[in-house]
């Protein structure tokens, strides 16, 4: 076991896979000679070479289209977008085809290709550098969202996406890859796509979250047990498909719920959270499902506001104690 | 003002008639007053006020039919206040119903055993739905507000949510108050939070520590059909003074009678029952005995001119008694066919209002649970209720000499208020003689 960071992670995990796989390619900006604008693809053009890392020019639509000619046609891409806002670019060949072709085509072609790409806001990059705009993806039937919130799950998420016949993105975060987690060595676990984990026990209250906020959640939770509160973490890592059961299960447990998300509340990841809990655990439900979400604005580039829009330890906290208060439970 | 809207009363209910107004327009209403009767697929209701008021309008006049949703009235502060009816769609809704009111207008509920009249303007137009009722401005009824956990933990525990004490947001009753009131009760204290009427009925002298060792008294959940079976029977028991006829039949001819039937029909699929032959033997006599076909109500007697004969049907639910109307009209071979589809409806729920309805008589039959013979309630407004008991090989002296023979214990339960004994038995005595000479039954 080795304590590495989120993104050392990313990096071993794509080594290794071209060790395993003479078929997986890697393709996206600056990439090789520059080594990936965040270092994940560090030192992988020296050791493997040009036919299988891939500068390609500022052209989303185009490389993310030559991503899915070639796993058409056998190979197994791994597409860096350098953030996911520029998959915005992408996203007709992304949608329309990446996610489409197995089915419209008969299943005659899968598409084994993975879009690896960060989102986050508080890096103070701006309102169009920011967003976390994962569910347009997780909406579209045809393809999988994975987001790992933590190195070890980072590793096998990346592996099982790899090794997937379907398209896959799998969604990093800037605020995460210099997290540090232990991962262990020789790992050659594969995640489960589609499952959801209760990150921590607890018995009060249902956290969920995911990526940033399943990461923050955690943190949130340590510090509620200081004052004997009991959070229940459930990081969902799969968007899509969404392991419910793991939400309902949990929420029937604890009878209340609180959905930290990264994105915008209105018609947000937190919204289908919170239908799919009443509709799978409404009897048990003890207080309305509480949302924290981003502040409904493009996101400000000045730091005291840029802070002030994104979901906090503080206002995640926040939620906690009043939903608890609101089923009756003590609160500090 | 208040709208009333017409209340989900069963499971299956998808639309209500309304039955009888209690409460007439001008009317004094207090919370929990009876305003309305309303009679669902399963049966007729009483449907209460939840606030205090005055009823200033009956959007939907007696007899008439409409939808889960639609308004059936308006609760106002003052005698003379006025509906506020949204839309030309509601206007023309009421004004019919006022139109229908006007032409009814001290008519009285048509006797058992007609059909209830369909109203000439046909049902009313569904309004819309009820707005939800969380938000602030919503109405205020008496319903407290209470989480979906802690309604589920009341019905489990037996508690009436309604007595507790909600210490929520805006008084919601949440599952940390459903837990104090389940502790109290167990420990014996505060019996105010707990109304007596409530508790489930443990053994007197078991306490706590029939609470404690899993084997306590519960409150099973209680379904609409079998709220309507506590009530009509208790109302049978209280109000209809019961008289018991008994009479054993020889069956032998009758068994006879059903085989020969069966071969006859065997092309055609159908097959006749005992309790099919006993059925439209007794609507055969009936005809000849009118004066058993009849109705003690409100210290008037009704002679019905059609027979229609319940059947009694036991379902999951509870009991239903479709009703074979005409069943002295109607051929044998479809009194069985019709019976089966009715017993049918009734296991699966579909049982229309109007297929229960109207009955002047009724069958009920435990034979098939071996039993000799048994003593039915009445079912009201009917004057009486013949309970078959099972086929038996029994001793009997025929000609001085004992043999064995094949027979059916009858008894019939009647209303002395409408059916005098010795009425009874000239019935009883017929019917007897009919299904002892079973040509009888389809001549």
């Amino acid at each position: 076991m080795s304590v590495i960071t989120y993104r050392q992670a990313l990096r071993d995990t794509l080594r290794a896979e071209m060790h395993r796989d003479e078929n997986v390619i890697l393709l996206g900006e600056e990439i090789g000679v520059f080594e990936g604008s965040y270092k994940i693809t560090e030192g992988l053009l020296n050791e493997f070479g040009e036919r299988r890392v891939r500068d390609t020019p500022i052209a989303e639509e185009g490389f993310v289209g030559a991503a899915v000619g070639a796993a058409m046609l056998g190979l197994r891409p791994v597409v860096e977008l350098m953030t996911i806002n520029f998959s915005l670019i992408a996203i007709d060949q992304i949608i329309n085809h990446a996610a489409k072709i197995y089915g419209m085509f008969g299943g005659q072609n899968s598409v084994p290709m993975v879009i690896r790409t960060p989102g986050g806001g508080g890096q103070q990059l701006g309102a169009t550098h920011s967003q976390n705009i994962e569910l347009f993806y997780a909406f579209v039937p045809g393809l999988k969202v994975l987001a790992p919130s933590t190195p070890a799950e980072a590793a096998s998420m990346l592996r099982a996406a790899i090794r997937d016949d379907d398209p896959v993105l799998l969604l990093e975060n800037l605020g995460l890859y210099n997290t540090k987690g232990e991962v262990p060595d020789d790992d050659e676990s594969v995640a489960e796509i589609g499952r959801a984990a209760v990150t921590r026990e607890g018995s009060d209250i249902t956290l969920i979250g995911y990526s940033r906020m399943a990461a923050l959640g955690t943190q949130v939770a340590e510090a509620l047990a200081k004052e004997d509160i009991s959070v229940e973490v459930v990081d969902l890592r799969s968007l899509r498909p969404l392991d419910r059961q793991t939400i309902v299960d949990s929420v029937k447990k604890t009878g209340c719920a609180v959905v930290a998300e990264d994105d915008w509340l209105t018609y947000g990841i937190g919204a289908e959270i919170a239908a799919s809990i009443q509709e799978g655990a409404f009897d048990y439900l003890d207080a309305p499902v509480r949302r924290v979400a981003m502040a409904e604005v493009p996101l400000p580039y000045a730091k005291p506001l840029e802070n002030a829009a994104l979901p906090s330890t503080e206002s995640v906290t926040t939620a906690i104690k009043e939903t608890l208060s609101a089923v009756g439970k003590r609160v500090g | 003002m208040s709208e009333i809207y017409m209340p989900r009363l069963s499971d299956t209910m998808e639309e209500g008639v309304i039955s009888s107004w209690v409460k007439s327009v001008g009317d004094k209403v207090a919370s929990g007053d009876v305003l309305v009767e309303i009679e669902t697929d399963k049966a007729v209701m009483e449907y209460e006020a939840y606030e205090d008021g005055y009823l200033v309008k009956q959007a939907v006049s007696e007899g008439d039919t409409v939808p889960i949703g639609a308004v059936i009235g308006y609760i106002g502060d003052s005698p003379d206040a006025a509906p506020e009816e949204s839309g030309g769609g509601a206007a023309e809704q009421s004004g019919q119903a006022e139109q229908a009111a006007q032409a009814e207008e001290a008519e009285q509920a048509p006797p058992a055993g007609e059909d209830s009249p369909q109203p000439a303007g046909g049902a009313a137009e569904p309004q819309a739905a009820p707005a939800a009722q969380d938000g602030d401005g919503a109405q205020q009824g008496t319903r407290p507000r209470s989480s979906p956990l802690a309604r589920r933990l009341a019905r489990e525990y037996g508690l009436d949510i309604e007595a507790i004490t909600g210490s929520g947001p805006k008084g919601r009753v949440v599952r940390a108050d459903i837990e104090a009131a389940a502790k109290q009760r167990q420990d014996g204290a505060a019996p105010a939070q707990q109304p007596a009427a409530q508790a489930p009925a443990a053994p007197a002298g078991r306490g706590q520590e029939a609470y404690d060792d899993g084997r306590a008294s519960t409150e099973l959940p209680v379904s609409n059909v079998r709220k309507v079976i506590a009530r009509r029977l208790t109302q049978s028991k209280q109000e209809v003074p019961h008289f018991y006829l008994r009479r054993t039949i020889d069956a032998e001819a009758l068994k006879a009678f059903r085989g020969q039937i069966n071969e006859q029909l065997e092309s055609t699929g159908v097959k006749v029952s005992f309790n099919d032959l006993i059925v439209k033997a007794a609507a055969t006599t009936l005809r000849a005995h009118p004066e058993v076909n009849t109705s003690w109500v409100d210290d008037k007697l009704l002679q019905h001119g059609r027979i229609n004969v319940g059947v009694a049907v036991a379902v999951d639910a509870g009991l239903l008694v479709p009703v074979l109307h005409d069943a002295d009209k109607t051929p044998l071979s479809e009194i069985a066919t019709r019976t089966r589809e009715l017993a049918g409806k009734a296991r699966d729920g579909k049982l229309k209002p109007q297929e229960m309805s109207g009955g002047t008589f009724s069958v009920s039959n435990l034979g098939m649970f071996g039993m000799d013979s048994f003593s039915a309630v009445i079912n009201p407004p009917e004057a009486a209720i013949l309970a078959v008991g099972a086929m038996r090989q029994q001793p009997v002296v025929r000609d001085g000499e004992i043999v064995a023979r094949n027979t059916i214990a009858l008894e019939l339960s009647v209303d002395h208020r409408a059916v005098d004994g010795a009425v009874g038995a000239a019935f009883l005595k017929d019917l007897a003689e009919v299904l002892e000479n079973p040509m009888r039954i389809i001549l």
